[in-house]
């Protein structure tokens, strides 16, 4: 394989493409009881976990893999998948595995004590593990839990007993009952009542082994006027062959709660050809249990080959929220099928949802969304904009917005555009001395400015770098 | 060998012939009025001489420095120096004022980025000359604007890229007249011998403002006729007409 260093193509392609050498544990390919109860038992898990799973396979095995997103994809064989896969030796943050170290550090990844000021903890998950987790006794004075999702089995299990499933139970979707019976890591959150956390939460997930699948498992539990802003990354190596990601993310908010989830995606999308990359399908749902609590989903999503996923919000406190800000941009052979639900239960809840796709090259960009309003939810509202933009005549945009209202209170409004680069717009800029590359990737850095803004500062300036990468090449 | 130079230049778009042979010399330190009535080509000759992909030059030359710029690119057009005040300038939603001055300045830069500090500075100074709000800095380019914002910015511009050959097409039309005069001020602290200019215009007012040295008419994609500051007076009191019937007494 090419130097990721000096290889600025590969660079340029796919800047996360690289492997890391290094000694893993994994198990066959496979999917049975007996690979659930490996999976538990090296999480050392307790019995209630083990049943949880079989319940949950158990149930997968009678559901059929949907297919009413009409994506075009050959049919996933899922004896064909590595369902584990880990570092060899235990992971202590002191004596990581240099390898493993060197892929955080071109990552971008703070690990180390001497980022211990950055503002950020990290939670990695390597595989199918956490590899570890920044600022613990920060957090803990605070009172705040934060740590891998197996950790917090063993340490917490009456907190993960309690919200584990109830947002997104075992047998909600086809991949939600899969990832129940296989998860292998993720985060685990909960900040306790009263409490503001004073950093960001951070996970990175990273694929490496090959034919892996990542079934990770986040839980976020934000108590009574507790607030927490958690951002999630991830990154794969280039490889010619899909690979499947099928995680779930539970949130959970109380009285007054505000959570706010941010995700950069970065997948890697398979190459020019359509070849290889991921197929990330993703079940992420927030309650808002509590009286006034707010969750907020700000998505970035710039890679994997097939994307699926709708972060929703369940408004089921009296006057709570829920937003959505998603920026998608497919290039390729990419295709997007994403969006959000916002389901009104509660009374004066509202929700905004502000959607921007891109799509370039021959990649499908949908977006799909359906606002519900139940029966007594009065005085709901909403404000949808949905617009895609389209560079170049290949690619293709929808949109799907599904309304149901079964209150008369309810006030929904919904706009939507598609556009173009305008031809007068990148003469406009060329004319000022700004390349056709740039000219471009201004406007669409422009049209993606409501929710670039969402995301937490530090962030937003990576997701804009990141989105300017993938511009490039992408158009013209 | 003037700085720029237009020779007998033809352009159409599709299947439209709009310019027959435009001949036009700018020098630096030069003003030039450019007026003619509507339709006659005004507007696509500042968008060929800027190289808009419209429309397709089938004869002619346009010559900046003695260099023929028919195969470059717009944007390689202004960092040569050209500059094109637009009569309809776009709007870019969402892409702040300040943050597209940075990059088109950085463009201009030789080592590609502009110092933050000095450039901030002289965008606040320039935006204070021209009566705007710093707060517009903020604001989306040409987003929303009015009329006279959009005249303004594009004048802000100039003043920020220092073109050697700008030409302003149309920038006096719908601007009251406090306006009026921010816009002929921007220009007349530009003006001096290294910048050469070219005012589209259908009124007499700018020029009295402005005092180009030059008048040019143009018709039927054609300069019909060129003169000093005196034409001005004379078009503005017999019309088009009278040029129509100056021409047929020459045939
Ligand atoms: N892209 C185009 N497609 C079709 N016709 C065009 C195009 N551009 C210009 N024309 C035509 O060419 C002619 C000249 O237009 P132009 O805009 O250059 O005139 P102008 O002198 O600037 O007029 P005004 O004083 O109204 O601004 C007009 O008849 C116009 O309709
Ligand atoms: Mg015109």
């Amino acid at each position: 394989m090419p130097d990721f260093e000096t290889d600025s193509n590969l660079v340029q392609e796919y800047k996360y493409g690289f492997f890391t050498d290094i000694e893993t544990d994994t198990i066959p390919k496979g999917l049975n009881e007996e690979v659930i109860a490996i999976i538990s038992a090296k999480k050392n898990e307790p019995v209630w976990m083990l049943e949880w799973r079989l319940k949950a396979f158990r149930r997968w095995q009678k559901m059929k893999n949907p297919d009413w997103a009409f994506l075009d994809m050959p049919e996933i064989d899922f004896q064909d998948i590595h369902y584990y896969s880990a570092p060899k030796e235990p992971v202590d943050m002191k004596e990581m595995d240099p390898e493993l170290l060197k892929t955080f550090e071109r990552l971008g990844i703070p690990m180390g004590e001497r980022d211990a000021l950055s503002g950020v903890a990290m939670d990695v998950v390597f595989d199918s593990v956490s590899v570890g987790t920044t600022h613990k006794e920060l957090l803990e004075e605070q009172g705040i839990i934060f740590c891998s999702i197996s950790e917090a089995i063993q340490k917490h299990p009456d907190l993960v007993k309690q919200y584990l499933g109830t947002v997104v139970p075992p047998g909600d979707n086809f991949y939600a009952a899969l990832n129940s019976a296989v998860f292998t890591d993720g985060s685990f959150c909960y900040i306790p009542k009263g409490v503001t956390c004073p950093v960001e939460l951070s996970t990175y997930f990273r694929i490496n082994a090959a034919d892996t699948g990542q079934f990770e498992r986040t839980l976020i539990v934000c108590d009574d006027n507790a607030t927490c802003s958690y951002l999630e990354g991830c990154t794969a190596p280039a490889r010619d062959t899909n690979q499947l990601h099928a995680a779930v993310v539970e949130i959970v908010a109380l009285e007054n709660a505000d959570v706010k989830y941010s995700t950069v995606q970065n997948w890697y999308a398979g190459d020019e050809e359509g070849k290889g990359g991921i197929y990330n399908f993703v079940t992420k749902r927030g309650h808002c249990r509590g009286r006034k609590s707010k969750i907020s989903w700000t998505q970035v999503e710039v890679g994997a080959a097939i994307t699926w996923k709708y972060p929703s919000c369940v408004l089921e406190g009296d006057g709570s929220v829920g937003e959505f800000y998603s920026v998608a941009f497919t290039n390729n052979h990419m295709q997007a099928d994403t969006g959000t639900k916002m389901i009104h239960v509660g009374k004066n809840t509202s929700s905004t949802i502000i959607s921007k796709g891109i799509s370039a090259g021959y990649s499908s960009n949908n977006y799909r969304g359906l606002v519900k309003v139940v029966e007594g939810a009065s005085n709901a509202r909403n404000h949808s904009i949905c617009d895609s933009l389209l560079i170049g005549r290949d690619c293709s945009a929808n949109t799907f917005p599904y309304i149901e209202s079964e209150d008369d209170s309810a006030h929904l409004a919904h706009e939507a555009t598609t556009s173009t680069i305008s031809e007068d717009q990148l003469f406009y800029l060329k004319s000022r001395g700004l390349s056709e590359e740039d000219a471009a990737s201004m406007v669409v850095k422009g049209f993606c400015k409501d929710v670039f803004k969402k995301l937490p500062l530090e962030f937003s300036v990576e997701a804009i770098k990141l989105l300017e990468i993938k511009l490039e090449g992408s158009i013209g | 060998m003037a700085y720029l130079e237009i020779k007998n230049l033809h352009a159409r778009t599709g299947d439209i012939k709009i310019l027959k042979g435009v001949n036009l010399e700018i020098n630096k330190g030069e003003v030039h009025a450019l007026m003619g009535p509507n339709g006659s080509g005004k507007s696509t000759l500042s968008s060929v001489i800027m190289g808009h992909p419209d429309y397709e030059v089938t004869e002619g030359d346009i010559l900046l420095n003695g260099e023929s710029i028919l195969e470059m690119d717009p944007d390689e057009r202004a960092l040569a120096g050209l500059f094109l005040c637009f009569q309809y300038p776009v709007a870019i939603p969402g892409v702040s004022i300040s943050n597209f001055m940075k990059k088109a300045v950085d463009a201009r830069h030789p080592e590609g980025k502009a110092p933050a500090g000095p450039f901030l500075k002289e965008m606040r100074e320039n935006m204070d000359y021209l009566d705007m709000d710093k707060a517009f800095a903020n604001r989306g380019l040409n987003e929303g604007f009015s009329g006279g914002e959009k005249k303004r910015m594009e004048i802000l511009q100039m003043m920020m890229f220092k073109p050697s050959i700008a030409i302003m097409d149309e920038t006096d039309s719908g601007l009251d007249i406090d306006a009026l005069q921010v816009v002929a001020k921007g220009v007349n602290k530009m003006r001096g011998p290294e910048l050469g200019l070219l005012v589209i215009t259908h009124y007499e007012r700018i020029l009295t403002y402005i005092a180009p040295q030059f008048l040019h008419i143009l018709m039927e994609g054609k300069v019909v006729m060129s003169g000093g500051p005196e034409l001005v007076k004379k078009l503005e009191e017999n019309g088009y007409d009278w040029v129509r019937d100056q021409l047929a007494a020459t045939v």
